[in-house]
């Protein structure tokens, strides 16, 4: 029997992930915590005037979920890389782009998707307009989405270096932004009254763009950390 | 080299030359590697073995001249056991993401027992020793089908008994049809040829 397809691998690859998330539940409810934590932190700053909290409620929720993801991504090929996995990655004779989407795939899984579900409570906290919480919700499942994969590339890169927690910041920040303004920007149309759609269609342009070269960049990433 | 390979060419590499550090590890090498043939890459600590194994490999692809061509699938056991902690032996072997094939549970089983793990093949590895953890990624031998294997100290941790059990396996490896190209500071005592490259006899 020959190696396994690509496809086949890529599910391997998940499966094998989410079971190392599951066996580590609190790398699941770091980010979740902090997103409440710095949720619960707003009404305090700016203080509980209902009016005002539901005004900065679209913006604040999505800036948390942004700080939330950047938290965790530095983490994705970090534990493969010290234990010896990246490089039995590189090897394997399935393209590395592909078998990248499943890392990214896994974490999405276990932080950008379960902040999506979470998020409805977080909003009512902030009081924001009800009438906004399904767009809220499908903004950041559209958007963290998009933001694990940018993630991804700036842990490739920075994965060989023992402190690459600020570099990653500084590298993958600037590519967050667009993500930032069409996703709070969907949030606060839907807070006014307005049609989310358009924005949500670009934040789904944006998924589609980063999907089809994240992995690559992702891949020259990997190959040149293990090779440094 | 002998003079007639019997089996096919595996591997090539043609002149290579990698300096590090401002010093010439080796210069102008060059090495075939046939079907049946068993190499050891000797030479002092900082010699350029593990440097070597990594071109041959491919995990190296810039910072050094010359050329690998690469005629078959192949293996590469490095420093690290890429064992992950949080998994079992089993899970470890069926979900590696070496690529390799798909093995059923009794393959699994047979390899973890073949490399003296039986029983341990449903703990979670971070109970197991550094010793158990090289095996279980020796466990790996047995299970590929690659032809060529490209070991970097695969003896390290290893004990006495794991060491003679790992030269059969290369051994019977080697018989089959398949190469391994190893770097060890050990003497191999095996029954078939071994072919040695010394690095520091190669050196600019």
């Amino acid at each position: 029997m020959s190696a396994p397809g690509a496809a086949q691998f890529c599910v391997r690859l998940l499966r094998r992930q989410l079971l190392l998330a599951v066996r580590r539940p609190i790398e699941i409810a770091n980010p979740l915590l902090f997103f409440a934590m710095v949720v619960a932190l707003f009404p305090l700053g700016l203080g509980p005037s209902p009016e005002k909290l539901a005004g900065f409620a679209p913006g604040v929720l999505w800036i948390t979920a942004l700080l939330s993801n950047l938290l965790t991504s530095d983490a994705v090929f970090r534990s493969d890389f010290d234990d010896g996995s990246l490089e039995q990655l590189l090897l394997a004779p399935q393209p590395l782009f592909l078998s990248v989407l499943a890392y990214i795939g896994a974490h999405w899984l276990t932080t950008g998707m379960l902040l999506a579900l979470v998020s409805p409570v977080f909003a009512l906290m902030l009081n924001l307009p009800l009438q906004a919480v399904g767009t809220l919700v499908v903004s950041l499942l559209l958007g963290t989405a998009v933001l694990s994969l940018v993630g991804g590339i700036g842990a490739a890169l920075t994965v060989g270096l023992k402190r690459g927690g600020m570099l990653i910041s500084l590298l993958i920040l600037p590519l967050y932004m667009p993500v930032l303004i069409f996703g709070g920007a969907a949030v606060q149309a839907a807070t006014s009254g307005f049609p989310a759609a358009p924005y949500l269609a670009i934040l789904g342009a944006l998924l589609c763009f980063a999907v089809a070269l994240a992995p690559l960049a992702m891949a020259a990433g990997l190959r040149i950390s293990i090779d440094a | 080299m002998p003079v007639n390979p019997s089996g096919m060419l595996l591997l090539a590499a043609q002149s290579l030359s990698l300096v590090r550090g401002g010093r010439a590890l080796f210069c102008e090498l060059s090495l075939e590697v046939y079907a049946g043939q068993l190499w050891q890459i000797e030479g002092a600590n900082g010699a350029g073995k593990t440097s070597l194994l990594r071109i041959l490999c491919g995990l190296s692809r810039y910072g050094f001249e010359g050329k690998v061509l690469r005629h078959s699938r192949h293996l590469y056991v490095g420093h690290q056991s890429a064992v992950k902690a949080l998994l079992t032996p089993r899970e470890n072997l069926a979900w590696h993401v070496s690529g390799e094939r798909h093995n059923t549970n009794q393959q699994i089983e047979a390899a973890l027992a073949g490399v003296g793990l039986y029983g341990y093949e449903d703990v979670p590895s971070h109970t197991l020793s550094a010793g158990q953890h090289r095996r279980v990624n020796l466990a790996r031998l047995a299970l590929s089908n690659s032809p060529l294997w490209l070991l970097d100290e695969p003896f390290t941790a290893i004990d006495k008994t794991g060491v003679a059990e790992l030269q059969m396996l290369l051994v019977a490896h080697v018989e089959a049809g398949g190469a391994v190209v190893l770097t060890s500071h050990q003497a191999l005592q095996v029954r078939c040829e071994v072919q040695t490259l010394n690095l520091d006899r190669v050196a600019a």
